[in-house]
């Protein structure tokens, strides 16, 4: 076939129109944070003491951390998406989340004495949050990457990887709402490796299907 | 280098055909395979590789080009997404055929597009990826590219209705992509 015989099946084609990229990454990023809002009401639920809890700032600054690494991931992720657009200065607000989590732990450091120091970092649902965060990150996953098919991402493990950090963000933000460990120092500990999990993952995968 | 006028004319040119001119479409893609040509021509030349699958790499760049044409943001000019394909398109075809070879996606040429040779060479045919369609698929791609028949000639032809052709099409072209991605041409 010639090229420009392909070229009057371009231009036959031409009719056909796809969805708006960045309306498929919204509603990617919809469907994916209400299934997972779903799994998280009927799995596991707010914590019972909420309404004391958020009367106090290391309950409402989890939400202030994980939701600036929704944000920004998401930023990020609509711009590796396409094939042509530079990161620029979006690929530093990356660190907005972990530079916001570095001074909760500083103050947390000078507000507590030392000794409360070690059993603030364990706290008490380690294991749950490892868990938990992982599993309610694979619908938002699932959804992000399906989205990014549609793009033409020209980093296709990086824009995997930034679409885990984007649904262990959204995850974090449920089960945030239901852990009873609050310390920056416990946040600091086990939310980014249960986040980093979903990365990698997001990762693997993105090397494998957002090829086009 | 990059021509202006011509990359100008090329985001003018994807505004109407966005907007449902085909015949605008029709001459932005055979602009764009001239000036692809000579780019992808000098990216094999600087991988060490002769000219003879430069067509392909073409013809699968143009493929791209049409089905991601939607991730093109129509506020910004076409020239840079069009080079950023062809970037991509040229590395995966260079990784393709040499084994092992890594390509680090900065050493791809940045591209001075519409310089040198924009005539086609003989090339290796899609014919071979076209065998991988399904027989009703692959007649409808050949009577619209090889035949040249509009959609509702080949929909009278194969006694198919006018959508179940557009539909087809689609689906063969998403799938050529596909072929091309998994074998190379």
């Amino acid at each position: 076939m010639r090229t420009e015989d392909l070229i009057k099946a371009l231009t036959a084609d031409h009719g056909h129109r796809a969805m708006p990229l960045d309306r498929v990454l919204l509603l990617a990023l919809l469907g994916g944070s209400a299934l997972t809002g779903l799994a998280f009401f009927i799995w596991i639920g707010l914590r019972p003491d909420v309404a004391a809890a958020a009367q106090t700032v290391r309950f409402l600054f989890k939400f202030v951390v994980t939701l600036a690494l929704v944000a920004t991931s998401l930023g990020v992720v609509t711009r590796l998406a396409r094939p042509d657009t530079k990161l620029g200065p979006w690929g530093w607000s990356l660190l907005a989340a972990p530079v916001l989590l570095a001074l909760a732990v500083a103050a947390e450091l000078i507000a507590l004495p030392a000794a409360s120091w070690w059993p603030r970092l364990v706290g008490s649902n380690a294991t749950v949050c490892l868990t938990v965060v992982p599993l309610l990150a694979v619908a938002p996953l699932a959804g992000g990457l399906l989205a990014l098919r549609h793009g033409a991402p020209s980093r296709p493990g990086q824009a995997g990887a930034v679409a885990g950090l984007l649904a262990g963000g959204i995850a974090a933000t449920f089960y945030a709402a239901n852990c009873t460990d609050d310390s920056p120092l416990f946040v600091a500990t086990w939310y980014p490796l249960a986040i980093g999990l979903v990365s990698l993952i997001g990762g693997w995968l993105g090397r494998r299907i957002l090829l086009w | 280098m990059v021509d202006c006028e011509r990359e100008l004319r090329w985001t003018t040119l994807m505004q109407l055909a966005v907007a449902g001119d085909a015949q605008a479409y029709h001459e932005l893609l055979e602009d764009l395979a001239r000036a692809l040509r000579a780019t992808v021509r000098r990216g094999l030349a600087q991988a060490g590789r002769g000219p003879d699958e430069a067509e392909d790499v073409v013809q699968e760049t143009l493929l791209a080009i049409h089905l991601k044409r939607h991730t093109w943001e129509s506020t910004k000019p076409l020239g840079p997404w069009v080079r950023a394909i062809a970037r991509n398109k040229l590395i995966d075809a260079l990784r393709r055929r040499g084994a092992h070879l890594e390509v680090p996606i900065e050493a791809a040429p940045e591209s001075a597009l519409g310089v040198a040779s924009e005539v086609p060479l003989p090339q290796r045919d899609l014919d071979r990826l076209l065998g991988e369609l399904s027989t009703r698929q692959r007649d409808i791609v050949r009577s619209i590219s090889l035949d040249g028949r509009s959609i509702r000639a080949t929909a009278t032809r194969l006694a198919m209705t006018e959508g179940a052709v557009r539909v087809a099409l689609h689906r063969s072209l998403k799938q050529l992509a596909a072929i091309y991605r998994r074998i190379g041409p």
